[in-house]
This record gives C-alpha cells, sequence and structure tokens, in this order.
C-alpha cells in the first residue's frame, strides 16, 4: 500500500514501515518556541538538565507575541528567554523580527520532508513548504528538545482537491474560511490535512501557508503540500537548495475527501466568536466596524499587505475606523517600503506597528474598547482574544475584504470597489 | 489507578471550549505562577468559576474540549485551581497531549446526561463515569496505554527521567 506524506515523514524519521494509527518515535528535525510559551519550555528543559538541543537542526525561539516588550511583567519573561538563548547559543528572533511563523521559514530553517514541533499552535504553517510541522505544548516541545525524538500517532490524511481560479478580489484566505465552514472547528482533528489540485499548483507559498496556518482551526495535526517548482523557487529565494520532496502516493490510504470549485468562490467572513462560523462577506453588508486590523500568521505576508493596498491605493480609511497593520517580518515590512505599498498604507490612515503578532492574542497595540466590532486577517475569532472580553465582536476575513470594510467603515464584499 | 469524585461543572458554551476561555492571553503572557493564572481560569465564560471550584472538582464539556492555541497554561491552570480531570465527549489533540504531560486525566465519555454541580465519580481503570446522586452511569473511552504509562509515571519530564527517554512501551498504543 502507498503512503501519504505524513505517513513517509513519520516513516523516513521513525525508520519504520509505519501507516496511519501507528504510534513512533520519531527524530525531530527542529523546534520552536515563543515568548508566550518559552518560559514552561525552559524551565522542563533545566529539570531535565539540558545543555543543548539534540533535534537534527536544533532549535529556534522567538520573541513576538508581546514585542516589543508592553510591560514590566512580560519584560522578566522576555529577560528569561533572552537569557537561556544566549547560554545554550540558541538562535533568538528578538523584537522587530517578526512572526515565528514567517521567520523561521524565512531564515530557511524549514525543508521539504522535515519534522518540525513548535510550542505554538500555528506551527503547522511549514506545512506550506512540504514539511510535516505541528504545534504542541511546552512540555513536548521540551521533551523533543531534550532527547531529539518525539513520539506520535500516525496521523489519517484526509484529501482537500481544490479546482478552478480565483476571481478577482477572492483568495486563499476566503477558500481558507469557506473550508473550516464546511468541515467545523474538529472536522480535522488528529488528521493530516493534504491539499491539491489545479488552485493549488497554481497558489504561491504566501497562500498555501494560510491554508496551512488555518487547518489548525480544524484540528489538523499537519498540513503538508505537495513539493512543487514554486516551492522550490521560494526555498532557493531563502538559501535552501533543494530538488525534490515528498509526494503522497496515489494509492496511499486518504480518508476522506473534500472537492471545491473555487471559482464560484466568494469573499467569506467568520462570524464572532467561532472560526466555523463562515457566511459570504455580502450576507453582512452594513455592519459597522470601529477597527480593523490586517497581519498575523495567517495574513500579514507581502502578497497579503500588497493586496490590501491596491484597494486602500488613493482612498481613505473611514472617519472614526482605526486601521492597523502588523507584518509578518522585518523583510515583509522592508518589502513593503521599498515597493510603495507602507506609504500607500500609511497614506491611506492606517497605522503600521512592529512586526509580530501584534493585536491578534491581545497583549498590545491595539486591544479594543468595551462594545466593539473588529474586523481582523487573523486566524481566531474567540471572545475576548484580542485583550477584552467586554461585548468585542471579531470578525474574521482576507486582506482585500479587510481593506474594502476599512475604507466603507463597514463589513464590505471587496468585490464591490472598482 | 485510580479513582475519583468530585462536583460537575458545565459551561456555555459546551462545544468548542478553546484555551482562550480556559485561560486568556491577558493573563497568560504576563502571569508565569500558576496559582495565580488559576484565579483567572474559565473567566471569559464564567466569571465566577476560579472562586467556586474545589479542589477535587470535575469540568464536565462536549465536543473538542481544548481547541485553539498550545498554551499549556491551560491545563496546568486548571490543575492547579484544583480541577481532578475533565470529561469531554472529544478533545483537540495539542490539549489532549498536553494535560497528560502535565498530570491532568482527561476523559472521553457521553457527557449530555451529567447536570452541573451534580457529584460524579471516575473509575479511570474500569473506563466508568457515574453520578453519586442518581442512577445513571456510563463507559468511557479506555485511556489509551500510553496516556496511561505518562499518568503513572506523574507527567512527561518524570518519565523521561525514569525511562532515560521514551519508553518503548509509548508505542504499543
Amino acid at each position: 500500500m502507498g503512503k501519504t506524506i505524513a505517513e513517509k515523514v513519520l516513516a523516513d524519521h521513525s525508520g519504520t514501515d509505519c501507516h496511519a494509527g501507528d504510534i513512533v518515535i520519531a527524530a525531530v528535525d527542529l523546534c520552536m518556541s515563543q515568548d508566550g510559551t518559552s518560559t514552561m519550555m525552559i524551565r522542563e528543559l533545566e529539570d531535565l538538565g539540558f545543555s543543548h538541543p539534540m533535534t537534527r537542526k536544533g532549535m529556534a525561539m522567538v520573541i513576538d507575541h508581546s514585542a516589543p516588550c508592553p510591560s514590566l511583567e512580560v519584560a522578566k519573561v522576555h529577560g528569561l528567554i533572552r537569557s537561556f538563548a544566549r547560554m545554550r547559543a540558541i538562535p533568538l528572533f528578538d523584537v522587530g523580527d517578526g512572526v515565528c511563523h514567517q521567520v523561521i521559514p524565512e531564515a530557511g530553517l524549514v525543508a521539504p520532508g522535515d519534522l518540525v514541533v513548535g510550542a505554538d499552535s500555528h506551527t503547522c504553517t511549514y506545512g506550506a513548504l512540504n514539511a510535516c510541522a505541528t504545534g504542541l505544548g511546552s512540555t513536548d516541545v521540551a521533551a523533543a528538545a531534550f532527547t531529539g525524538k518525539l513520539w506520535l500517532k500516525v496521523p489519517m490524511t484526509q484529501s482537500i482537491v481544490v479546482e478552478g481560479g480565483f476571481a478577482r478580489n477572492v483568495g486563499p484566505k476566503d477558500l481558507a474560511l469557506h473550508v473550516t465552514g464546511i468541515l467545523g472547528a474538529d472536522g480535522s482533528t488528529y488528521r493530516s490535512v493534504e491539499y491539491s489540485g489545479a488552485a493549488i499548483e497554481s497558489m504561491g507559498i504566501d497562500g498555501r501557508m494560510t491554508l496551512a496556518n488555518m487547518s489548525v482551526e480544524m484540528g489538523a495535526k499537519f498540513c503538508p503540500f505537495e513539493f512543487d517548482e514554486t516551492t522550490s523557487v521560494w526555498l532557493r529565494s531563502k538559501g535552501v537548495d533543494v530538488d525534490d520532496g515528498v509526494l503522497s502516493d496515489d494509492d496511499a490510504d486518504v480518508e476522506s475527501s473534500l472537492d471545491v470549485d473555487v471559482s464560484d468562490l466568494v469573499p467569506k467572513v467568520a462570524r464572532p466568536h467561532r472560526v466555523d462560523d463562515v457566511c459570504d462577506a455580502s450576507d453582512l453588508a452594513g455592519i459597522r466596524v470601529d477597527q480593523v486590523f490586517i497581519g498575523t500568521c495567517t495574513n500579514g505576508r507581502s502578497s497579503d499587505l500588497r493586496a490590501a493596498a491596491s484597494i486602500l491605493k488613493g482612498r481613505h480609511v473611514k472617519k472614526g475606523v482605526r486601521l492597523i497593520v502588523a507584518p509578518a517580518s522585518r523583510a515583509v515590512l522592508a518589502d513593503a517600503i521599498e515597493n510603495g505599498v507602507a506609504s500607500e498604507l500609511v497614506r491611506s490612515g492606517a497605522v503600521i506597528v512592529a512586526p509580530g503578532c501584534g493585536p491578534c492574542v491581545g497583549t498590545h497595540a491595539g486591544i479594543p474598547s468595551d462594545g466593539e466590532t473588529v474586523l481582523s486577517t487573523a486566524n481566531r475569532n474567540f471572545k475576548g482574544r484580542m485583550g477584552n472580553s467586554n461585548d468585542v465582536s471579531i470578525f474574521l476575513a482576507s486582506p482585500e475584504t479587510a481593506a474594502a470594510s476599512a475604507v466603507k467603515g463597514e463589513i464590505t464584499d471587496p468585490r464591490e470597489v472598482r | 489507578m485510580m479513582k475519583l469524585v468530585g462536583r460537575a461543572h458545565r459551561f456555555s458554551p459546551n462545544d468548542d471550549i478553546n484555551t482562550d476561555y480556559i485561560i486568556s492571553g491577558r493573563y497568560k503572557f504576563r502571569i508565569d505562577d500558576m496559582n495565580e493564572l488559576a484565579k483567572h481560569v474559565m473567566e471569559d465564560i464564567a466569571p465566577d468559576f476560579a472562586a467556586n471550584v474545589r479542589p477535587g472538582d470535575i469540568v464536565v464539556a462536549g465536543r473538542n474540549f481544548g481547541c485553539g492555541s498550545s498554551r499549556e497554561q491551560a491545563p496546568r491552570a486548571l490543575k492547579a485551581a484544583g480541577v481532578s480531570a475533565v470529561l469531554a465527549e472529544s478533545y483537540a489533540r495539542i490539549f489532549y497531549r498536553s494535560a497528560f504531560n502535565v498530570g491532568l486525566p482527561l476523559v472521553e465519555c457521553e457527557t449530555g446526561w451529567i447536570r452541573n454541580g451534580e457529584i460524579v465519580s471516575v473509575d479511570l481503570d474500569e473506563g466508568v463515569v457515574s453520578s453519586q446522586e442518581r442512577d445513571m452511569r456510563v463507559s468511557a473511552a479506555k485511556v489509551p496505554k500510553a496516556m496511561q504509562l505518562l499518568l503513572e509515571d506523574g507527567g512527561l519530564a518524570p518519565h523521561l527521567k525514569k525511562h532515560a527517554g521514551f519508553a518503548r512501551e509509548l508505542t504499543e498504543g
């Protein structure tokens, strides 16, 4: 019987002929943690008597969730992380470098076929690069760093075939929301999701990262995309010279599948407080917004900022609406400055905050006031997510929908913008 | 292995209780003392829970408990608040692993019949959940062998110390 990408990667890393349902002890290539999860990992590692990471490529730490530091308490956490990283010679991406799930791939730390574990649920984003990557708690990541291995159940694979071409101002985020709306918040629990089809083949790495990122909102463990020329070109630009990756076998055992044609897909929005409560943006026309946020590990990349700027250029954010933009990384910000996107955003009324997680997790840089409505390009709209649970409503949408809504001051289908 | 008896706490929503609801990002980034975090556990969906929960109490939920963020503060804060176990119809995978890693048992069973405030008992060995007040009992899914092993060892870190790494038995289902 053939194998899926997840089965091949775990077989390769465990030295077994494993299939879905087996439990393996697999060698881990890379582990990562961020400033919200590192403290517990460091304590566990020190308790275990850690000296250096046993994982093949070591580990990486990122200060991104509260960066720059917003409080004295967080300053203590950051100090602990910096001193741990310095003492153990662990690469640290610090304030201003950006969101972990952008800076780690940009640094060339993820390669096709890698097994990566991270103390952040959106670690599955690296699946865009043909890796099997998953989020775990701090103790599991500490165990991987300490032993170089981790016990993992080989997941069943769920196939999502995406055909057709996107209409103007419709894109990967709309697809991710559409699929999440169909499969639900636990529709992919314990599964490895494999996207394929013409719409995926013609999609860039930014879009694939958006899809892989959102897979955990359906409970997925991995979301590996097949290796192709697009993967290879992107990786080469980051100094990773690879010619091939891992492909799924035609006769692999795939549990269930979903077919989507994106040709007639329309802009989608997830309503408060559930990521899987999805409807058409046009159904929500007229709902006023107080704050719009463009950024995060889902939609803070160059193509996202470009898409937003193309709508905002020559227009202005509605009076009374705050538009906050957090580029996903220093490189994304530099790119936006160099190609004029940053000035288009700022002139239209946006404020650009430091590359990082920004207001997504409610630590700083855009906590909404009581009773406000926010439209965000993030991946989660849980009650209280952005730091205020007092009657705050968070809608999730694409950068295009976010930009159009900021201009009109209410939720707007971006196809209406001419 | 063990039998737990405690008062059941139910929440609204019942399904998809995410780790943001278990412990909000407002607290988890700046407070690293679990006993302090425990004062805010479940705050966004049940503001009175932290004040009312007693040692040994049991959290009861529907599907997909613990979805969302990987924050290990979620199972740790529940445990620090005195919660002895969680009963739910299903769990999100990161939370599932983390709970056993930190020594918080999770039981998968039908939960719709459990009333808020009812005293329930959980027999982890026999896989039986029953009411102490009514003639109600259901069988629970067997705790996987790997998870049993982690619980017996007192969590993942003690497991690694005891076996000088991962025990081979972890792969036996």
